[in-house]
C-alpha cells in the first residue's frame, strides 16, 4: 500500500463532514429507494437488464456498426475509435474548424474519463459544466467524489466559499439561494455556447438514438441552444432496441436517487432545428477505450452490464466512511474499482481493490446484477499474477500452506501469547502489532484445540454420521464452540467425525489473491472431508462454509485444476452451515427445544457470507426465537461488522469504525446479548465489546442453543 | 373519463407539478388567461408569456387571446423565450405510472418555451394519458422523430448537501393543465 494511499484515506477518515453526509446519505438512501420500487418485480427488471446488456457487450461491434448506419442515415455524424487521444483529437479539430469559442457540458463520465476539460483548456476553449454538482467540482478544481453526486463531499459552506472565490464575491451559505445564483449565472453561458457536449445513458442501435437522463434540465438547454451537440458515449451503453429503454429506465432512476423518473429524459435521434433554422451539428463519439477487451473477458465481461446507478456506492460501508476520493479521479466506490482497472490500468487498482471488505452489500441491489465482490478478488488474484505477493504474505501463506507447520505453530502461539494473555484475551501487542489491538481485543490461542479436545467427547456409535468442519478459529481459539456443536447434534443421535486432515479452508488466502495457495487448501480438505461416508459436513463458520460450498469450485476454475473438479462438486453438495442444518433436524422432529424457557432479549448480528452467501437469515432466528428468546432487531443488523479476516489487520483504520457502528446499533436495542453465526463476527465484535467494556455478551448461536434441546 | 388520470395526478403531485383538470376547451383557457394574470404576465420586460401553439388553439383564438394579455406571444424566439416569464406549450401522451408528460420535441420553440422560462403550462387531453413508457415508445417512435421529451415534474437538483431545491436550468414550476373534452377541440 502507497504511503499516499494511506494518508488519503486518513483525511477522509477525519473529514467530519465527509463522513457525516455520506452516513446520512446511505440511510436515507436505502429507504427511497425501497419505496421507489414498491410494486415494481425487481428481480424480473433486473433480469431483463442483464439480457439486454449482456447480449449487447456479447455483440458490441455489430451493434456500433448499426448505431453507426442508423443514426449517419437520420443525419449525424458517427465517429468510433478505441483511443481515447482521437475521441479529443476529433472534438478539438472540429472546435476549430467551426471557431468554436466556448462549450457548455451536461454529465459526462466518458469525457471525464478521458480528461476532455483539460484539453479545452489548453486549446483556449472555454468549457463549464453545467450540471450543478459538476460546476461546483471544476470551479473548486477537484474531481467528483461520486458518480451521481459528484459533490456529495461538500458542504454548503464549502460551495459559498468557491463562488465567492471563482466566480463573485458575497455569497450567503443557503441552499436555494446558490441553486438560483447558480442557475442566474451559467443562463448566459448555455445561451452562448458554440458547442454542448452530453453523454449518452442508453445508445439505442436499432433506430441510431441516444437517450439523456436528468434532474436539472441542462441536457435539454445543452442539447438546444449551441449549434453543435457532440455526444460521447462508450459503446457499454449500446442496447439493440427501443424497446430496451424501458427496463433500463426503471432501475436507473429508482436505484440512482429513488425517482420514479428523472425530471427529464430525452431520446435524440437525429439533428434537429437550431433557433435560427439552421439543422444542428449532431456528431456521436463512440468510445471503445478497453471496453471490448473486457467485453472478451469471461470474467469482467459482467461489468458491461453497469448501468452507473451508484448503488454499490450508496450501499458500501467502505464508501460511506471514505467517500469517492481515494478511490481515483473519475470512477468511484466498487465498480469504479473495476472500471479504473479496466479503463487506466490493472495497476491503478492495486490499492483501491483492498479497500472492499468483501461483504456483499451491493450485490443483491445492483440492477445489473454484477457480483462485484467476486470481480474485485479476481483483480487481486490477477495483480498477484502479475507482481507476485509481497514477502510478508508469502511467508504467511508458506506456513498456511504446509498443515503441520501451521497448526504447529498455531499450538506455540497459545505459549508466546503468554506474556499478553489476560483470561481469554490478548490484552497488547508489542510494536506495530498493536494496531490489531488497538480497537478491540483479540481473543488468546486456546491452550488446547478443538481437535484435541473433541477426542474426549463420548458420541453416539453407528447412526448416522457428520463430518465437522471446524475452521482454524472455533479450532484453535474457540473450540468451545466446537465443543456445543458436537453435543447438540449428539443430541439427535448424530456422530460428529473430526477429520484430522482438514486445513484452513484457503479463504484468507483466496481474499488475498493468493489461489494457488487456496486451491492446495482446498485439495487438502477436499480429501480429508470426503474420505468417510457422511451425510453432511457442517461448518460454523460462514466464511469457511462459503469456502467449502463455492470457493473451492472457484477458485479451481480460475487456476485451472480440473481432476478435482468432481470432488469438489460431491463436497459442495454435502456442505451445509449450523443453522440451516439444526433448523431442518428440529423440523424433522429429530431435536426437540426444552419447553417454556423464557431466556430474554437478545439481538441478532447477520454474518455478511450468511446471509447474502448462503442466504440463511431466518434459520437462526427461528431457532433463536424457540429456543425461548426474544429477539430486538438492530438498526442495520446485516451491515458488516468490519472484521472480513485479514482486513481488519490491513486497513484496522476503516475496520474499527465500522466496527464502532455496529457497536452502537446492538448497544441501542438494550439486549444484554448479541448472537451470530460466526466466529470471526465473535472475535470482532466479542472484542469490541471487551476493549469498550460493555457487559454485552457477543456469541455464537451454536453456544447459545447449547443445553437447550431435550 | 381517462381511468389512468387519478394515478397520473398523484404521481405528478408528488414531484411538485399542479395538476388541474377541466371538461372543456373554454374552461381551459379561462384558468390559463387567469394564471397568466396571477403571474403578472405583461408587456413590462422579463415579464412575458411564450406559447408554441398545437392543436389546442386552432382556429382564430390566438388573435383574441394576445388581444387579452398583453405580453403574451405566439412568436417562440430564443431571445424571446429567455426573458420571458411564462412557457406554454401543448403535450402528446403522459405516462400515469411516473406522473411524466412526454412530447415530440423535434421543433425548437417546444423545448424553448418548456426549458427557458421559470414557469411552464403544459396542456393534455385526458385521454392521452397512458399507463407505462413502453406504450408511449409505440405511439412517438424514436424511429420516426429526432427529439422526443420527457418531463416529469419541474426542474430539480439534490447537488447541495442533498438538498432537494426545485428549480435549477429549467422551470421551477410545472402547471399541467388536462382537458377532458380535447379531441373535440381539434375537430
Ligand atoms: S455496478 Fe451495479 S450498483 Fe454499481 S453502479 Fe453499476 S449497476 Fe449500479
Ligand atoms: S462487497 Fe461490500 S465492501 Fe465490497 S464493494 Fe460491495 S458493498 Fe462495498
Amino acid at each position: 500500500m502507497t504511503t499516499q494511499f494511506r494518508e488519503s484515506i486518513e483525511t477522509a477518515l477525519h473529514n467530519p463532514n465527509l463522513t457525516g453526509a455520506l452516513g446520512r446519505f446511505s440511510e436515507a438512501y436505502r429507504i427511497s429507494r425501497a419505496k421507489a420500487y414498491e410494486g415494481i418485480d425487481f428481480e424480473a427488471v433486473r433480469d431483463q437488464i442483464v439480457e439486454i446488456k449482456g447480449s449487447a457487450s456479447s455483440n458490441f461491434e455489430a451493434l456500433a456498426e448499426q448505431f453507426k448506419a442508423s443514426a449517419e442515415a437520420r443525419g449525424a455524424k458517427v465517429f468510433r475509435t478505441a483511443d481515447p487521444a482521437q475521441v479529443k483529437q476529433y472534438i478539438l479539430a472540429l472546435a476549430k474548424e467551426k471557431g468554436v469559442e466556448r462549450v457548455v457540458k451536461s454529465k459526462s463520465m466518458a469525457s471525464e474519463e478521458i480528461h476532455l476539460n483539460k484539453a479545452f483548456e489548453q486549446a483556449g476553449i472555454e468549457v463549464d459544466e453545467t450540471d450543478l454538482g459538476e460546476w461546483i467540482i471544476q470551479l473548486a478544481h477537484q474531481t467528483p467524489s461520486h458518480m451521481v453526486m459528484p459533490a456529495i463531499h461538500m458542504t454548503k459552506e464549502e460551495v459559498t466559499e468557491v463562488f465567492n472565490q471563482e466566480v463573485e464575491a458575497g455569497q450567503a451559505p443557503d441552499i436555494p439561494k446558490l441553486v438560483k445564483f447558480a442557475r442566474a449565472k451559467l443562463r448566459p453561458k448555455f445561451l452562448q455556447a458554440d458547442m454542448g457536449i452530453t453523454g449518452a445513458n442508453i445508445a439505442v442501435a436499432e433506430t441510431g438514438s441516444l437517450v439523456i437522463v436528468t434532474n436539472e434540465g441542462n441536457a435539454r438547454l445543452v442539447t438546444t441552444l449551441p449549434k453543435i451537440h457532440v455526444a460521447i458515449v462508450g459503446i457499454e451503453k449500446l442496447v439493440a432496441l427501443v424497446k430496451d429503454i424501458q427496463p433500463i429506465l426503471t432501475a436507473l432512476p429508482r436505484s440512482a436517487t429513488g425517482q420514479l423518473l428523472t425530471s427529464y429524459v430525452s431520446i435524440i435521434s437525429g439533428p434537429v432545428p437550431n433557433t435560427d433554422g439552421s439543422p444542428k451539428e449532431l456528431h456521436i463519439i463512440l468510445m471503445d477505450n478497453h471496453r471490448s477487451d473486457m467485453a472478451k473477458d469471461p470474467v469482467f465481461k459482467e461489468a458491461l452490464q453497469c448501468i452507473r446507478c451508484a448503488t454499490c456506492l450508496n450501499v458500501c460501508p467502505v464508501f460511506r466512511l471514505v467517500g469517492g476520493h481515494v478511490f481515483g479521479k473519475t470512477y468511484t466506490g466498487g465498480i469504479g474499482t473495476i472500471l479504473t482497472a479496466w479503463f487506466d490500468e490493472l495497476k491503478k487498482s492495486e490499492d483501491i481493490q483492498g479497500l472492499c471488505i468483501q461483504c456483499g452489500s451491493c450485490v443483491p441491489l445492483c440492477p445489473g446484477k454484477i457480483d462485484i465482490p467476486r470481480l474485485i478478488l479476481e483483480l487481486r488474484r490477477r495483480l498477484v499474477v502479475e507482481n507476485g505477493q509481497s514477502l510478508a504474505m508469502k511467508a504467511i501463506f508458506s506456513v498456511v500452506n504446509n498443515r503441520r507447520l501451521f497448526h504447529s505453530m498455531l499450538r506455540m502461539a497459545s505459549v508466546t501469547q503468554k506474556p499478553f494473555k489476560q483470561g481469554r484475551f490478548i490484552r497488547h501487542l508489542p510494536l506495530f502489532l498493536s494496531d490489531m489491538t488497538d480497537f478491540r481485543s483479540l481473543p488468546a490461542v486456546a491452550a488446547v484445540p478443538l481437535r484435541d479436545t473433541i477426542k474426549n467427547i463420548p458420541q453416539p456409535k453407528g447412526g448416522e454420521k457428520i463430518a465437522f468442519f471446524a475452521g482454524c478459529l472455533i479450532d484453535f481459539c474457540y473450540p468451545e464452540m466446537g465443543e456445543s456443536l458436537v453435543n447438540i447434534l449428539n443430541k439427535a443421535g448424530i456422530e460428529v467425525l473430526f477429520p484430522e486432515g482438514q486445513t484452513c479452508c484457503g479463504a484468507p488466502a483466496r481474499y488475498n489473491g493468493a489461489y494457488e495457495v487456496a486451491a492446495q487448501n482446498a485439495q487438502d480438505n477436499i480429501k480429508a472431508l470426503l474420505e468417510t461416508e457422511v451425510s453432511y459436513v457442517v461448518s460454523a463458520c460462514p466464511t469457511c462454509t462459503v469456502a467449502l460450498k463455492y470457493d473451492f469450485l472457484d477458485t479451481f476454475k480460475s487456476v485451472g485444476v480440473t481432476d478435482a473438479m468432481e470432488a469438489a462438486k460431491e463436497l459442495s453438495a454435502k456442505t451445509i452451515d449450523f443453522s440451516t442444518l439444526i433448523k431442518k433436524l428440529v423440523d424433522e422432529g429429530r431435536l426437540t427445544f426444552k419447553e417454556g424457557e423464557e431466556l430474554g432479549k437478545i439481538t441478532y448480528h447477520d454474518s455478511c457470507h450468511l446471509k447474502r452467501t448462503l442466504k440463511a437469515s431466518e434459520e437462526p432466528r427461528e431457532l433463536l426465537k424457540q429456543a425461548g428468546h426474544e429477539i430486538a432487531e438492530m438498526y442495520e443488523c446485516d451491515t458488516c461488522c468490519g472484521m472480513a479476516g485479514s482486513y481488519s489487520l490491513k486497513l484496522p483504520e476503516i475496520s474499527a469504525p465500522i466496527l464502532e457502528r455496529k457497536l452502537k446499533n446492538i448497544k441501542d436495542t438494550g439486549a444484554s446479548k448479541v448472537v451470530m453465526d460466526c466466529p470471526g463476527c465473535v472475535m470482532q465484535i466479542r472484542g469490541g465489546l471487551d476493549k469498550d467494556g460493555s457487559p454485552i455478551h457477543a456469541e455464537h448461536t451454536v453456544e447459545r442453543l447449547a443445553d437447550r434441546f431435550k | 373519463m381517462n381511468s389512468h388520470f387519478e394515478a397520473f395526478k398523484t404521481r405528478a403531485e408528488a414531484v411538485s407539478a399542479e395538476v388541474h383538470r377541466f371538461t372543456g376547451k373554454e374552461e381551459a383557457l379561462a384558468f390559463i388567461l387567469a394564471f397568466l394574470k396571477e403571474a403578472g404576465v405583461s408587456d413590462a420586460p422579463e415579464c412575458g408569456a411564450v406559447w408554441s401553439a398545437g392543436p389546442f388553439l386552432e382556429g382564430a383564438r390566438s388573435e383574441e387571446l394576445r388581444a387579452k394579455v398583453p405580453g403574451l406571444t405566439f412568436e417562440v424566439t430564443r431571445e424571446g423565450s429567455a426573458a420571458a416569464k411564462v412557457g406554454i406549450s401543448q403535450m402528446d401522451w403522459a405516462i400515469a405510472g411516473t406522473g411524466t408528460l412526454v412530447q415530440d420535441a423535434t421543433g425548437v420553440e417546444k423545448r424553448l418555451v418548456s426549458t427557458l422560462p421559470p414557469i411552464h403550462v403544459a396542456l393534455i387531453g385526458a385521454d392521452r394519458i397512458l399507463e407505462d413508457m413502453g406504450g408511449v415508445l409505440e405511439r412517438l417512435r424514436p424511429d420516426q422523430l429526432n427529439y422526443i421529451s420527457f418531463i416529469t415534474g419541474p426542474s430539480r437538483t439534490a447537488d447541495i448537501e442533498r438538498v432537494l431545491t426545485i428549480g435549477v436550468h429549467g422551470p421551477g414550476r410545472l402547471i399541467i393543465v388536462v382537458v377532458d373534452a380535447f379531441e373535440e377541440v381539434t375537430a
